[in-house]
């Protein structure tokens, strides 16, 4: 109830002055709870090119309680789970370090940063981590083919249609809604 | 593994046989200040007070007022010595984990640099109190009607009392944080402080907050740690450090009662090392399927197969059927192990068979770990049912009473009998898991004959103790219980201070590393 206010500002914020490379769309207009973006990726990286899906789930604690973020298209990234949903690692949002007046809009650029610039010191995905370390060839190669496979037709935010490879990669509980209005388990008024 | 089900319900009279009360006051405070001293209760020759027991060690249990008042007296030293408030003293020694040396030392060489790590940034102190400032609008929630109440941190972060009061209740509550929740501003790292909390929190959140400050006392300090048992709210002194602990198995005692070992806070697992232990629990659960069918409550007589359920701790099993007496454990005829040595704790291993195809070795290995296996269960089981039976022991010492005229003193010696059944079958069913891992040497002839002897003696007392209440008034059985009883204790003694030397000393060799890659016992957090 409270926390309306303020992410009704944020939302006009990201849709009015939006951040570079970033799209964010409310998929079901009740529900405030569940954001809908498409991360560009950054030009002067191996994602150039590509459209990501990302979707960003408010906890009803928003903002005392950090938001968790998805990604719905497949990423070849050290810092992402290669699979769907992609689970990204990102400082700002563990628990301990998330702080309430932290916006939205930050957060989302801290993961576009993220594409500029992999943290294999910290990586979900070890082997990626791996590659990308010893043999970056390989590493930009493997991403840019991601990228051509995954990352360029229009944006799914459904994980289990996200690619072609992986039907059926979702995993319980982390399915994200999708643009039609069924299911409205987080809208709050 | 059911580790949490052998609390001693009572430990008494008979404890103090084996676990001298002075234990517990030896070693002055100075010795358990902070980190960095050197490893004296290792070498039993530098303890000048006492010749200790190498399988003993130094250990002090507290009350929950004791470790308030160590608390407060840490706080007011600091107090003093740096001339800062004591909600400043209690701030920076929780920032510097209680260690008041490196504190005062640090606070000294460089007083703002500490203050700021700290969060107790001097600049801009300002009233701290709840107030309406016009214009206002919190960052936070965005509200910004007039009239609302804010209040604003030593930084001057200031947001509204509601979502302070929500943040606060979110790490509080929601992350069980309390030493070092810091401004909920993004990139300010100053620490709220206690007199800040005071104001912005109700009651209840007050509560559970210092309720996570001590806690935090216990849980920062490497040789302090709760006593794991439900609902004890003790603590545990203990010099003994973790790259210690491949030389020695630190069991301690609480003052409610529980035993458990220091160093990984498990139930005391003496004479195992805790690596060993730990890697053994995880084998046992891995191989859950053979165990289970190992630990099955019943068996078949070896003789007429009719089914036999297994009711007490004794290993003695008569089939109710054929009356056929036989070994539990090893299934073989009770004669010959009551009179002579008997074979019961030792694998023999098949020497000269070369097992040549893996199939075979495989087979070998698992045989071996049964072996091994089925002897640490069986006493684990027993442990279980002697507690059982130990809650009958009261009521039996009633009967008992009734029956022969004794008195309640006088029929004690079966709670003594009770508590020395379970100590000992504690200790011979962690014997069996560090024969496991031991490897062949000139020295573990000497421990196989240690722990024969004890579980000869365990198994003779374990029958005695389950003769019917008639045979029980028999003056001579009660001499006779009272001397096993005591010879039980004092093998317990002989084999744990047989292997604890030899570990301080390096002298076991065994089949596995003991330097655990990535144990971590540490402090169990606990509600
Ligand atoms: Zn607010
Ligand atoms: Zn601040
Ligand atoms: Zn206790
Ligand atoms: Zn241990
Ligand atoms: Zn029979
Ligand atoms: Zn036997």
């Amino acid at each position: 109830m409270t926390s309306n206010k303020r992410i009704t500002k944020e939302l006009a914020e990201c849709t009015t002055h939006p951040p570079v490379g970033i799209t964010v769309t409310l998929p079901n207009d009740s529900d405030l709870h569940t954001w809908h973006v498409i991360l560009d990726g950054p030009e002067d990286s191996v994602y150039a090119g590509g459209k990501f899906g990302l979707v960003v789930k408010l906890p009803t604690e928003y903002p005392f309680k950090a938001p968790t973020i998805t990604f719905s298209t497949r990423i070849y990234h050290p810092n992402v789970t290669n699979d769907s949903p992609g689970n990204i690692c990102l400082g700002l949002l563990k628990s301990d370090k998330w702080k309430p007046s932290t916006r939205l809009a930050s957060v989302l650029e801290s993961v576009r940063a993220l594409l500029e610039e992999p943290q294999p010191e910290d990586p979900l995905e070890a082997r990626i981590a791996d590659e990308y370390r010893t043999d970056r060839k390989e590493f930009e190669k493997n991403a840019r083919a991601y990228v051509q496979r995954y990352a360029k037709g229009p944006v799914k935010f459904d994980a289990s249609s996200a690619g072609p490879a992986d039907g059926n990669a979702s995993q319980p509980g982390a399915a994200t809604a999708t643009a039609t209005a069924t299911g409205s388990g987080g809208s709050r008024t | 593994m059911d580790t949490d089900d052998d609390f001693m319900s009572n430990v008494s009279s008979d404890e103090d046989m084996i676990q001298d009360d002075s234990d517990n006051e030896v070693s002055g405070d100075e010795d358990f200040g902070f980190d960095d001293e050197p490893d004296v209760y290792i070498d039993s020759q530098k303890d000048v007070e006492k010749k200790k027991a190498a399988y003993e060690v130094n250990y002090k249990v507290y009350q929950p007022s004791d470790v308030q008042k160590q608390q407060d007296d840490l706080v007011n030293e600091v107090n003093m010595i740096l001339d800062i408030s004591r909600e400043e003293a209690a701030i920076l020694l929780r920032h510097f984990r209680w260690n008041k040396e490196r504190l005062i030392e640090d606070y000294m060489d460089r007083p703002n640099q500490v203050l700021d790590a700290a969060g107790l940034s001097q600049s801009s102190v300002r009233e701290l109190k709840i107030r309406s400032v016009p214009g206002f609008a919190c960052d936070i929630c965005c509200e910004d009607e007039p009239g609302l109440e804010s209040f604003a941190l030593k930084c001057g972060h200031r947001y509204c009392v509601d979502c302070y009061r929500q943040y606060l209740s979110q790490k509080i509550l929601g992350e069980g944080e309390a030493a070092r929740i810091q401004c909920p501003s993004e990139g300010c790292n100053l620490i709220i402080d206690a007199r800040s909390l005071d104001i912005l929190v109700t009651p209840e959140l007050t509560e559970r907050y210092h309720e996570l400050l001590h806690r935090t006392y216990v849980e920062d300090k490497d040789n302090l740690k709760w006593c794991p048992a439900p609902d004890c709210e003790n603590v545990v002194e203990c010099a003994v450090k973790k790259k210690d602990l491949d030389r020695i198995v630190p069991a301690v005692a609480c003052l409610c009662g529980h035993r458990f070992c220091f160093g990984c806070a498990l139930n005391d697992h003496q004479p195992a090392p805790c690596e060993l232990v730990k890697r053994w629990l995880k084998k046992c659960a891995d191989d859950s399927e053979t165990a289970n069918w190992i630990s099955a409550n019943t068996k078949e007589c070896p003789k007429c197969n009719s089914t036999i359920e297994k009711n007490g701790g004794c290993n003695h099993m008569t089939c109710r059927k054929c009356k056929h007496e036989f070994c539990w454990m090893c299934m073989g005829l009770w004669s010959e192990h009551g009179t002579s040595w008997y074979n019961c704790n030792r694998y023999e291993e098949k020497s000269g068979v070369e097992a040549r195809d893996a199939q075979a070795r495989s087979r070998i290995s698992l045989e071996r770990y049964l072996h091994y296996y089925n002897r640490y269960a069986n006493h684990e089981q027993s442990a279980r049912l002697d507690k059982d039976i130990y809650h009958k022991t009261e009521k039996k010492m009633v009967q008992l009473q009734k029956e022969s005229g004794m008195s309640w003193i006088e029929v004690q010696y079966l709670s003594a009998a009770s508590q020395a059944l379970q100590m000992c079958r504690q200790t011979l069913m962690w014997t069996y898991a560090f024969a496991f891992y031991l490897a062949r040497n000139n020295l573990t002839e000497i421990f196989e004959d240690n722990q024969k002897d004890l579980e000869m003696a365990v198994e003779a007392l374990s029958e005695m103790f389950e003769r019917p209440i008639t045979s029980l008034a028999d003056p001579k059985l009660k001499v006779e219980i009272m001397d096993k009883t005591s010879y039980c204790n004092k093998r317990r003694v002989i084999l744990l201070e047989d292997t604890a030397q030899n570990l301080a000393e390096g002298r076991w060799t065994f089949n596995t590393d003991l330097i655990g890659s990535s144990s971590n016992g540490g402090p169990s957090v606990r509600r």
